[in-house]
């Protein structure tokens, strides 16, 4: 899979304060890419510097192959999460003056306004001010503009915030599709179901550097401790635990279910499998629950931010 | 990709279609006219009260000098006495009762007295004092066997034509005409860049608290933001400029026909023709358009446009940059100060150095200095300024503009978008490092 953006080295200071250091990622095309961090880490300064508003202090952008430009902007559309709109103007003026800016011609950005507005079923907010409407209906109308000039490259900060359920779940649907359509999107979020959900790759940013990064699967496999969770019933639940106890490196596990089980987590060392801890439960008790502990997002984000905060 | 069109037609269009600028356009020229019409009309009304002047002329001089007008009747008494003329007239509600007693020609000058309730108008007793001088020279003249119609004959004007070394022609009147010109054109633009000024700071804060800002430099430079900015404001400003001329032009017609009244009368100025009316009208009105053709034209209007938009523009980006600094409006006060200092220093120097000396060692040096030349030169060229001193007063000025847009333009980067705490000017330093 090629490349989209490659961002290499990036350092930025402000200051005495470090927003970043030597930080590189490569976001590959077509992929959902998970910006991922901790309020502060950095994040947004990233953000800012592949959308040309800053300029990085050492290391440079390459999109699509080219160095960072001014002419590519209009490749790029960015939804910030300070997010907000000329509240005494137009609906529709605003939008076309935003896609005017983003390189549209007037009669283009109208056509594909239109679309939207249909799409979405706002067309009767065309000549409303933004003043008069809710903040949720005012973020539709940003998103739109955003995504209008069909860019290559699809920046959202925290897209889902401001959002009820549903409307979060139209986006969400959106930008899958909009990936699906050939964009690349970069998504910067705390919320890790979204993630977990949404983001191909991830790259992992705290204090100002990179901590970790790669295709989100890969990394799971990576973090994974070779865990087993088990529910067990036998007619002596304390003996059984004993027996297992004095095989395997076991610790309480809490899981819903049915029976009133021993329920374990039971960590495998790194040259038995499955299979031989299952041969050793099958012989000593009745199995009802055996499943892997896979980390979630949200756990390698938590563990990976300690283990460098030390 | 160059935007600064588009930022500029929506600019002036939000500043145009915004309701109180709208209002503000066509409200002001109706309340200054209309408050303009309420002084001249109230003037007119006061002037076209008919007063009574009892006049006790014990020794005849007077006769035919004190004719009746339409606002003013003379009433003779004769043959009672002064007592009884000062109760008779304060019984008539006369405005006041003129005594000239009974004493020889050469005496009596200084024995004249004017008895009235309340104290007299200025002008009144001015014209009366100019009409009984003249009467009783004549009177003089006559006993001295002078004939009167050869006194008119001999009677010549002199007006005494001023030039200095190198040919530039002054007088008394053209220096008040031109101190006119210069302190309109130096008020214009200082009433032009507070006014103006303001609207694209708070165009820039409104940017900066709708949270609109980093979507917008995500697709343009801020430069070209901010430019679109001061030009998208300046066109708005001149087009309610212009319809303020335009409006006051036409409402004060309008309202003079209505109400009959010509706004030009104000008091202010009967006061001033008072002053110079013993000069003849005619040769005052002569010497104001001879000095109006000597004026330097050209000059003037070019440097009036070159002076103007410096000024407006090294001062709108530094009112650009404030904005950009602080997140709302209360906060730019510390930051104003300084802007409005500035300018006022540059108001009242030129105006008042003008007026005691316009080529002074103090307003040439501050027609010198970039934050206050605009002001001070425009007051200073209309008294002659060599064109060379204009042309590198100019350069200062475009050169500190260049700079001051570069760093407005540095703070306004950064600024931008940067929310919280108010800066200090410690940190407003440190941002053009960023």
């Amino acid at each position: 899979m090629s490349t989209l953006l490659e961002a290499t080295n990036i350092s930025k200071n402000f200051g005495e304060f470090k927003a970043l250091s030597d930080v590189s990622i490569q976001v590959p095309k077509h992929s959902i890419f998970g910006l991922l961090g901790p309020n502060g880490a950095g994040k947004t300064t990233l953000i800012r510097i592949i959308n040309q508003i800053i300029m990085p202090d050492v290391g440079h952008v390459i999109l699509d192959g080219e160095p960072l430009k001014p002419e590519h902007v209009q490749y790029i559309g960015y939804l910030p999460e300070e997010r907000g709109l000329y509240k005494s103007m137009k609906v529709g003026e605003q939008a076309l003056y935003l896609a005017q800016l983003k390189g549209l011609s007037y009669r283009q950005a109208k056509q594909r306004l239109n679309h939207w507005f249909e799409k979405f079923e706002i067309s009767h907010w065309w000549d409303k001010k933004i003043e008069e409407l809710s903040k949720g209906m005012a973020q539709k109308i940003q998103f739109i503009v955003t995504v209008l000039h069909q860019p290559k490259l699809l920046i959202f900060d925290e897209p889902f915030s401001g959002f009820d359920p549903i409307n979060a779940n139209l986006i969400k649907d959106e930008i899958l599709q909009l990936r699906d359509e050939g964009a690349t999107v970069i998504f910067s979020t705390h919320r890790m179901e979204s993630v977990e959900e949404l983001c191909d790759h991830i790259a992992l940013i705290h204090q100002s550097k990179k901590i970790l990064d790669g295709n989100l699967i890969d990394i799971k496999r990576k973090h994974k401790t070779n865990t087993f969770e088990v529910g067990l019933s036998s007619s002596n639940l304390s003996d059984l635990e004993k027996q297992i106890s004095a095989r395997f490196d076991i610790s309480p596990a809490d899981f819903r279910s049915l029976e009133d089980d021993l329920k374990l987590k039971i960590n495998l060392k790194a040259s038995e499998t499955p299979n031989d801890l299952l041969t050793f439960l099958n012989a000593n008790a009745y199995i009802n629950h055996f499943v892997e502990v896979i980390p979630n997002a949200n756990d390698i984000f938590i563990q990976t931010v300690k283990n460098n905060s030390l | 990709m160059n935007h600064l069109p588009l930022i500029i037609k929506r600019e002036y269009l939000a500043k145009v279609k915004n309701k109180s600028f709208i209002l503000m356009t066509f409200l002001s020229p109706l309340i200054l006219v209309g408050l303009l019409s309420l002084v001249a009309y109230l003037t007119s009304v006061n002037n076209e009260k008919v007063r009574t002047i009892a006049v006790l002329d014990e020794a005849g001089f007077l006769n035919e000098a004190l004719v009746s007008t339409d606002q003013m009747i003379y009433e003779n008494l004769t043959d009672i006495s002064l007592e009884e003329a000062k109760k008779l007239s304060n019984e008539n509600n006369s405005y006041g009762l003129l005594h000239v007693p009974n004493l020889a020609i050469d005496e009596v000058s200084s024995q004249i007295k004017f008895y009235s309730k309340e104290s007299p108008s200025l002008t009144l007793i001015s014209n009366l004092e100019s009409k009984i001088e003249k009467r009783l020279g004549e009177l003089k003249l006559k006993k001295l066997g002078v004939d009167l119609s050869k006194i008119k004959a001999a009677k010549t004007y002199v007006d005494i034509n001023q030039e200095d070394y190198q040919g530039v022609k002054t007088s008394k009147t053209g220096s008040f005409l031109k101190l006119i010109f210069g302190g309109a054109a130096g008020y214009l633009l200082f009433m032009f860049i507070i006014i103006y000024g303001n609207l694209i700071m708070r165009s820039v804060i409104e940017e900066k608290t709708s949270r609109i800002i980093e979507v917008i430099i995500s697709s343009v430079k801020p430069m070209q933001l901010m430019l679109g900015k001061i030009f998208g404001t300046s066109l708005a400003g001149i087009t309610q400029f212009a319809i303020w001329i335009v409006l006051i032009g036409v409402l004060s017609v309008v309202s003079s026909y209505i109400f009959g009244v010509d706004i030009s009368a104000t008091p202010q100025q009967e006061l001033m023709s008072g002053a110079v009316a013993d000069v003849n009208t005619n040769a005052e009105l002569q010497a104001i358009i001879s000095e109006f053709h000597s004026l330097p034209l050209l000059n003037l209007v070019v440097a009036f446009i070159l002076f103007f938009a410096g000024g407006y523009l090294l001062y709108s980006s530094l009112y650009a940059a404030i904005g950009a600094a602080v997140d709302n409006e209360t906060d730019t006060q510390q930051f104003l100060m300084p802007i409005v200092m500035l300018l006022v220093v540059g108001f009242y120097v030129g105006f008042f150095t003008s007026l005691e000396d316009p080529h002074g060692t103090i307003s040439k040096v501050f027609s010198y200095i970039p934050f206050t030349s605009p002001i001070v030169m425009l007051i200073r060229i209309p008294f002659g300024v060599p064109i060379w001193e204009q042309a590198l007063s100019f350069a200062i000025l475009i050169f500190t503009f260049v700079i001051t847009v570069w760093i407005a333009a540095k703070i306004y980067r950064v600024g931008i978008l940067m929310y919280g705490k108010k800066p200090s000017y410690k940190e407003l330093i440190k941002w053009l490092k960023y």
